[in-house]
């Protein structure tokens, strides 16, 4: 069977939509539970890091140039550097490893 | 009475000016970043024969980068409209976690119909911006992060299926890091002052790794295996070390 890429798009689409307002719609007012208040606090940051690592390690060209960025984006994090810098430096460093590489 | 009215209603409106035009340039990196990771997505669209309206539209609609990038193979290889739902549904499940944290930062003040407009825009970088950001979330400074962020994705994917080349292979490869770069500014800083988020980045990330090399386990979908680690982890988490009120509002 032949599909339609404009209903895929719209399949898609609400399905997508669908996962990502149902909990702020049902959601309303602040969580009283101490467990699930704290389950919540601690989504973000094992979400994020499970997505970085070891995702990251394929995120460029090269094994070697990704881990240097990867390695410069923690280093200049912990340094303080604020968001946009860590950003920048670390593409600059994985631009700068694969010229040498 | 009614000059009175005005003027607040005059710094109001130039508060949230300023708390959306915050919002954008936080959101500037992902702008970048998008461009780099949704031209490339528009250049494998485009290679794979799939109509060039119908893959921007997908960009402008769906929003989503991991979800897409699995459903045009799967368009490709003409697979049925409730296999695509499905996918987009495991590949998709972690927003619903996202979502429920969402929730719980957005300000009181916020009228509800915000939350409507504010689920579109929720991806993986847009939801890290917005639950580091300190204090109450607005609605306007969310708006500034999709202000940022959407044209980002909408546009890269429209030039990649357009050109195919018309950034340089090798900057394009280095901008593949930017977003991993964003995701590591958000979460170092807390865990550098706080040990227990320390901890649970590293296990996070050690976990991660394991699901990624060992046999069996690394068949695992990418979107099962942030579901499955994200809840466990943070339940662990949850249990032991559970977060008192004052310190939820410090961060």
């Amino acid at each position: 069977m032949k599909t339609n890429i404009y209903i895929c798009v719209a399949v898609m689409a609400a399905v997508t939509y669908f996962i990502r307002a149902l909990p702020l719609v049902a959601i309303r007012g602040r969580i009283k539970s101490r467990f699930f208040k704290s389950f919540l606090h601690y989504v973000p940051f094992v979400t994020l890091a499970v997505m970085v690592f070891p995702g990251v390690l394929s995120s460029t060209g090269g094994f070697i140039s990704a881990l240097i960025g990867f390695l410069v984006a923690v280093a200049v994090s912990l340094l303080g550097a604020s968001l946009p810098i860590v950003s920048i430096l670390s593409v600059i460093s994985v631009f700068i490893t694969e010229l040498f590489i | 009475m009614l000059k009175f009215i005005k003027s607040i209603k005059e710094v109001i409106s130039v508060k949230s000016t300023s708390v959306y035009l915050r919002g954008v340039r936080n959101g500037l990196p992902v702008f970048f970043g998008y461009l780099a990771v949704s031209f490339s997505f528009g250049i494998l669209a485009r290679g794979l024969k799939l109509d060039p309206a119908g893959i921007v539209l997908m960009s402008a609609l769906n929003f989503t980068s991991a979800g897409q990038f699995a459903a045009i193979g799967s368009i490709a290889a003409g697979a049925g409209y409730i296999e695509l739902a499905l996918t987009q549904l495991v590949i998709n499940l972690r927003y619903c976690l996202m979502s429920s944290a969402l929730s719980q930062k957005i300000s009181d003040k916020a009228p509800f119909f915000h939350r409507l407009f504010m689920a579109f825009g929720n991806t993986d970088e847009v939801f890290a911006l917005a639950v580091s950001y300190g204090g109450e979330l607005t609605p306007a400074y969310f708006y500034g992060l999709m202000t940022a962020a959407l044209p980002g994705w909408v546009s890269g994917t429209a030039l990649g299926v357009i050109s195919g080349s018309i950034l340089p292979a090798r900057l394009l490869s280095a901008l593949g890091i930017a977003l991993y770069a964003m995701f590591i500014a958000i979460i170092i800083p807390p865990a550098r002052k706080n040990r227990t988020v320390a901890g649970i980045v590293g296990a996070s990330m050690a976990a991660s790794f394991l699901f990624s090399a060992l046999p069996v386990i690394k068949n695992i979908s990418s979107g099962f295996k942030i579901i499955i680690l994200t809840v466990l982890i943070s339940a662990v988490a949850a249990v032991f070390f559970p977060v008192e009120t004052e310190e939820k509002n410090e961060n």
